[in-house]
């Protein structure tokens, strides 16, 4: 992230400490004066500054909360009670909190379907896609034990299906899931151990969304037409055109936000969780959060214990083969006149899967689900490879500038 | 590895052998020294030592089933009745998907006792109150993902695996036994 032309700053003590630690010009020529950014960046690249923003008001929201929550099988769910009802501004904390888990999915989930549209995972910028599916599955995990702490009937059978997931293992199975709960069953010792590791999570996103920033700027934002930056002429300073626009989204976001915790704040939660935890009963219906349906959908439409739980990790785990598995080389959607229609099917695919996970497993949905899921896998298994060998994408314009100039070779001799 | 001007033949030098030997012994010694932090995830002590439980069945009745919790998790004892004993004992093994006799999960033929665990994803399967699911074969229904279990607790339908696990227990008397 360091580079670019030493500047000369005017303050004396911001001249003191870049002497010593570059860090203003590295702040800058990452999301400043000096970053170079394709002029044409559409809304939809705005989804990493509201993904920013999302950890950022997890972290600090989590933090408070942890003040007063306590990670007990006995206690647990009387002291969310207690934030609930008896913590100064408990409630917003913790309605945030919930919400803001949601409003940092749908932006992820946005931001990867952004990139599944206009082909941002493709050679050179493999491995900055292959980071932020790692984020996405360590966000995933956090969620999880984030969703236990609570500890109410959903936390708790939620706690249970999961883990006993990995019961499915052969020959070692039943030892990996005594370890993971620290006993028999979900108890206690398996409540303190995810809220140690919910706590920490977000630090290692932290951590890995910063090598996710730093792989992007070595070869820059992909942009809509997919094609690369040429000259100076297609690009714009980071700052101030990008900072104001990402600003507006981000202002968005947080009214939608607000929408939620203010007005709707249990919209998308479960009534069971109202219950506290019981080991004896099970919910009629298990239900994960929204975000997790399509997945959840794939793990109950296979009839076989071991099988569900390797479609399930498959269905996350097919992304990191994603630059590899589209032979096209052609990037943005916008010349791909086939690959775009498969696109809106996936977003549909995923979208009737999400649809399946909240239903009961039995007569239509389950055959739904199943059909949902084997084109979900065809998606990226069949119709990817095949679509980039046999699709004739439409020609790509000489620059970015060219398109949006009436004449952008004129303009660019008038300049000479 | 650092090739020097002593490295003149095939074998390795004396360097050699002491960088490798350096690295496998820092290798064991970060194993040795993880072991205690991943052993310490593994059940306490104070987990372990409840793991027995005396039942006394004498008040269960004929048709009855009742659930007791047994190192945290759901036992089911079942007094079934004869009809049910004989739904048990007349199936053919060759259809089950976990084959096993009724007389190999049983110690009585009238007390059944089993964890009460779906062994698909934990759930507790329906079927141990009045009025609730039995499921197709008259034994237990798991709501979660709709596994049906026989009058012996065996897997007939549904994502299951195997059978209801049966635990170790013992008759320390004709009307009580011993769980663990």
């Amino acid at each position: 992230m360091a580079g670019g032309p030493a500047r000369q700053y005017n303050n004396r003590l911001v001249r003191w400490i870049e002497y010593r630690l570059p860090i203003f010009s590295a702040v800058e020529a990452t999301i400043g004066r000096d970053m170079p950014t394709p002029k044409n960046l559409n809304y939809w690249w705005s989804l990493g500054s509201v993904l920013f923003l999302a950890l950022i008001i997890q972290i600090a929201t989590g933090i408070f909360l942890a003040m007063h929550y306590i990670p007990n099988g006995a206690m647990a769910f009387d002291s969310v009670e207690h934030i609930m009802r008896n913590v100064n501004h408990g409630w917003l904390l913790r309605y945030v909190h919930a919400n803001g888990a949601s409003l940092f999915f749908a932006a992820a989930y946005i931001h990867i379907l952004r990139g599944m549209y206009y082909g941002s995972y493709k050679a050179p910028r493999e491995l900055l896609w292959i980071i932020g599916v790692v984020i996405l599955v360590i966000m995933m995990a956090t969620a999880f034990m984030g969703y236990v702490l609570p500890w109410g009937q959903m936390s708790f059978w939620a706690a249970t299906v999961i883990t006993n997931l990995f019961s499915a293992i052969p020959w070692v199975g039943s030892e990996i899931t005594t370890w993971l709960w620290g006993g028999f069953a979900v108890d206690s010792p398996t409540l303190q151990r995810f809220f140690s590791l919910h706590y920490l999570l977000p630090f290692v996103i932290f951590g890995v969304s910063l090598l996710h920033v730093w792989a992007l700027h070595v070869h820059g934002p992909t942009n809509p037409m997919g094609i690369s930056a040429r000259s100076k002429q297609d690009t714009v300073p980071y700052h101030p055109y990008y900072t104001s626009k990402y600003m507006s989204v981000i202002g968005l976001a947080l009214i939608i936000l607000a929408f939620f915790v203010f007005y709707e704040p249990l919209f998308l939660s479960h009534a069971d969780n109202f219950i506290a935890a019981n080991p004896l009963q099970t919910p009629p219906n298990i239900v994960p959060e929204w975000y997790f349906l399509p997945f959840y959908a794939i793990l109950r439409s296979v009839p076989d214990k071991l099988g569900g739980v390797i479609l399930f990790g498959a269905s996350i785990a097919i992304l990191f083969l994603l630059p590899w598995l589209d032979t096209s080389r052609v990037r943005s959607a916008r010349f791909r006149p086939t690959y775009r229609y498969f696109f809106w099917i996936f977003v549909l695919d995923v979208i009737v899967l999400g649809w399946v996970g909240a239903q009961h497993p039995e007569g239509t949905p389950l055959l739904i689900g199943r059909l949902a899921t084997i084109y979900y896998f065809a998606h990226f298994i069949i119709i990817l490879p095949f679509v980039g060998w046999f699709e004739r994408p439409r020609p790509l314009p000489e620059s970015i500038s060219k398109p949006v100039l009436k004449s952008g070779a004129a303009a660019t001799e008038a300049a000479e | 590895m650092a090739t020097t001007a002593h490295d003149k033949g095939e074998e390795g030098t004396r360097r050699d052998f002491i960088f490798v030997a350096a690295t496998a012994a820092a290798a064991v010694g970060a194993g040795v020294a993880v072991w205690p932090f991943v052993n310490s995830m593994n059940p306490s002590r104070d987990v372990l030592a409840e793991a027995t439980l005396e039942v006394d069945l004498a008040p269960i009745e004929e048709g009855q089933r009742i659930t007791v919790m047994w190192r945290k998790k759901p036992v089911f004892i079942d007094h079934r009745s004869a009809k049910r004993i004989a739904e048990a004992q007349n199936v053919d093994l060759g259809e089950l998907k976990d084959p096993q006799a009724d007389a190999d999960r049983v110690q009585k033929p009238e007390w059944l006792v089993m964890v009460g665990i779906c062994t698909h994803l934990g759930c507790i399967p329906q079927g141990q109150r009045v009025g609730e699911r039995q499921g197709d074969y008259d034994g237990w229904f798991c709501p979660c993902h709709g596994s049906h279990y026989d009058t012996s607790g065996r897997i007939r339908k549904g994502p299951a695996p195997s059978n209801l696990e049966v635990p170790p227990y013992a008759f320390i008397s004709d009307t009580t036994i011993q769980l663990g």
